[in-house]
């Protein structure tokens, strides 16, 4: 069953829903998502090329078990290794795929798991991205935190113990322009030992100015790497623009960044391709630039408000533990997040084996720490961009961490 | 007493201690069981506020060996000594400096930089590197109080990959040369030791031990076994069968 992504608000005006229609129904109404806006800068680089050329001779179908076992049994895993450990044929070696995992997250990164929360400071947004709960149709209510109200928050996360904060707003420049986001950086430095964002995607001299304002790591989600697909979701705005998106983390690294992070979202298109990508999308950059930091992400689609039927489709538990493992096994020296869209019982497994990462004390919303933090509301909240499964705080995440075994770290970096 | 001598400061114990990749409450018992006297850390783990900072899980008495990792180039890595001294870490250095987020090779040419500012400064630097001879003499010349060899990538666990050249270093090198990184096994850490190396650090080999402690422990009984060996002296091993008396002069008659 696919899933039903359009929903039309009753709030909409008549020109409004039209537009909306022909962006949804009609392919000529949308425009040429490989053709740049005038601002957008062009950087030249062969990593698209090499990512999805790859992908596109990517045959899941063509592996068996013997190739996954031979894929097991060596030292070091290539690209064939990482393609026959994706595959379907992997499915029945998923406890083995673990077992290998597991060691190299071991040799790497010891029993560490690196704790951060994230921090919405807007949801407005101009895309019109159709599983999201953000895009620029969907009814909810919107808000912009002040830099006085964006303080505050940062207070009560800070109060909280962490250390480590992502810094996100909706795709707006009109609402939340560059220097916003840069104010907010520097706060957010006052507050926390290490700040990173997730933002729309900016030209370099942009990231160049937010990283000296005190950011320093840039995530961005391709969503998914299947062109074809990723027109077909985001009809309108920035974000349709594919190449300019892809090449966001080179950009970040040219402007000095230190780590860039990487993400499909799992349940639009093929996910064993959409994973191929992404992991490509970081061997490629890395060959590139070995200084850098890099990390990969693995969320599943999630319900949004007003769309309660969205879901990942064929990516279950099995399958996500399944990329997770072959990520480990293929790029031993990424850090691998796991977000609270999953639910507190898989990640407490998953950090056994290969993640890395996960944040606590997560909220999607816009400038509800408070309430949600101290019971205390201001009455004023931005609405969520999706669904959360693993609501713990930091001290019951931290507490939980503990007890399996593994050692919690929130903070492990050095502004230098 | 056969003593480890390091920028004038002595210790009995040659097995030095990584920090990173267990959890904090385990350090104190691996201190004790493997009997070392001076512990790793990463500065910027120690960057933390009041919540459980590694510093705190440090025994008293343990000399601080905080390293740079993090940092990728001199400049980098000297800030970062720096903010080490003023955290209470003392003036030990441990030079850390990668170019490299995939193997954390170090950049040899970089932690020469480092080590001329650093020594000057007064710290006691220990330059982790890549075992080349030329190098290791530069960082001589520079000033450092010991090298730090890599056997074999960080956390790899494969043991003296790079053997022969740690070899050429303990034969030319008048410095204390410390193996570093790669070190899997308390076998090989006896090896290393029998050659003349003057003392292993390890972290990976402990954390991924299923009892981290006892792990300590062997590790401190094979290095001091391979430093008896090294003393006392190797006897000579046969490669084949064994030997005739002078097999290729023995047709001498004055």
């Amino acid at each position: 069953m696919e899933n039903q992504f359009f929903v039309d608000s009753k709030r909409l005006s008549k020109e409004a829903l039209e537009k909306k229609h022909r962006l949804e129904t009609d392919p000529a109404a949308r425009s040429d998502p490989m053709s740049y806006f005038p601002e957008m800068e062009v950087i030249s680089s062969d990593v698209r090329e090499k990512v999805l050329s790859a992908m596109k001779a990517y045959d899941p179908s063509r592996y068996t078990v013997k190739d996954v076992r031979r894929a097991l049994e060596k030292e070091r895993c290539g690209i064939e290794e990482f393609q026959a450990l994706l595959s379907p044929a992997a499915g029945p070696l998923l406890e083995e795929m673990a077992q290998r995992a597991r060691e190299e997250t071991g040799k790497h990164f010891g029993n560490n798991v690196y704790l951060f929360t994230p921090l919405y400071l807007a949801n407005y947004c101009e895309n019109y991205c159709i599983y999201c709960g953000f895009n620029c149709y969907n009814d909810i209510k919107r808000l912009k935190l002040s830099p006085e109200e964006a303080e505050r928050e940062m207070k009560v996360i800070a109060d909280s113990g962490m250390e480590e904060i992502l810094l996100l707003t909706g795709e707006s420049r009109s609402m939340s322009d560059i220097s916003y986001i840069g104010e907010a950086c520097k706060t957010a430095r006052k507050y926390f030992r290490m700040v990173g964002l997730e933002i729309y995607p900016v030209n370099t001299d942009e990231y160049r100015y937010l990283h000296e304002c005190g950011a320093d790591y840039v995530t961005v989600f391709q969503e998914t790497y299947d062109l074809e697909k990723y027109e077909k979701m985001h009809l309108l705005g920035h974000k349709r623009v594919f190449p300019y998106r892809f090449d966001a983390q080179e950009r970040a690294l040219m402007a000095g960044m230190r780590g860039v992070a990487f993400s499909a979202l799992l349940g639009l298109a093929d996910f064993r391709k959409d994973a191929l990508a992404s992991a490509l999308h970081v061997y490629f950059l890395q060959r590139k630039y070995p200084h850098a930091e890099f990390s990969l992400s693995c969320p599943r689609l999630r319900p949004i408000i007003n769309n309660d039927k969205i879901s990942p489709l064929d990516v279950h538990e099995r399958q996500l533990l399944q990329i997770l493992c072959a990520y480990r096994i293929f790029l031993p020296y990424v850090g691998i997040t796991v977000s609270s869209r999953e639910s507190a019982n898989f990640r407490n497994g998953a950090v056994k084996i290969a993640a890395t990462k996960i944040s606590a004390g997560v909220s999607t919303g816009v400038g509800d720490h408070e309430k949600k933090y101290k019971g205390e509301s201001s009455g004023k909240e931005g609405d969520e961009q999706f669904e959360i499964s693993d609501g713990r705080s930091l001290e019951n995440m931290y507490r939980d961490i503990e007890e399996e075994g593994l050692q919690p770290v929130l903070n492990d970096y050095l502004y230098v | 007493m056969d003593e480890l001598i390091l920028g004038g400061h002595s210790f009995s114990s040659r097995f030095i201690l990584g920090s990173g990749k267990y959890s904090l409450h385990l350090i104190e018992a691996a201190v004790k069981d493997g009997g070392a006297q001076m512990v790793t850390l990463a500065v910027r783990r120690a960057n933390t506020k009041e919540h459980e900072n590694i510093l705190d899980y440090i025994p008293k008495g343990v000399t601080l060996l905080p390293n740079t990792s993090g940092a990728r180039n001199a400049e980098e890595a000297v800030r970062i000594a720096r903010l080490a001294r003023e955290i209470g870490c003392g003036e030990f250095v441990k030079i850390e400096i990668m170019r490299d987020s995939k193997y954390l090779l170090p950049d040899n040419f970089e932690t020469i930089r480092a080590t001329e500012i650093l020594a000057k400064e007064g710290f006691v630097v220990l330059p982790y590197m890549y075992p080349d001879l030329n190098v290791a003499r530069d960082l001589v010349n520079a000033g450092a109080a010991a090298v730090m060899p890599l056997a074999a990538p960080i956390g790899s666990n494969k043991g003296l990959a790079t053997r022969e050249f740690i070899q050429i270093l303990i034969d030319e090198i008048d410095l204390p040369v410390i193996v570093d990184a790669g070190i899997g096994r308390p076998s090989q850490a006896c090896e290393a030791m029998e050659m003349g190396a003057a003392a292993i650090m390890a972290n990976t080999a402990l954390a991924t031990a299923g009892d981290l402690p006892m792990m300590a422990s062997a590790f401190r009984q094979a290095i001091e076994a391979g430093r008896k060996a090294y003393l006392s002296g190797l006897g000579r091993v046969l490669s084949r069968g064994a030997s005739a008396s002078d097999p290729l002069t023995g047709f001498l008659r004055e």
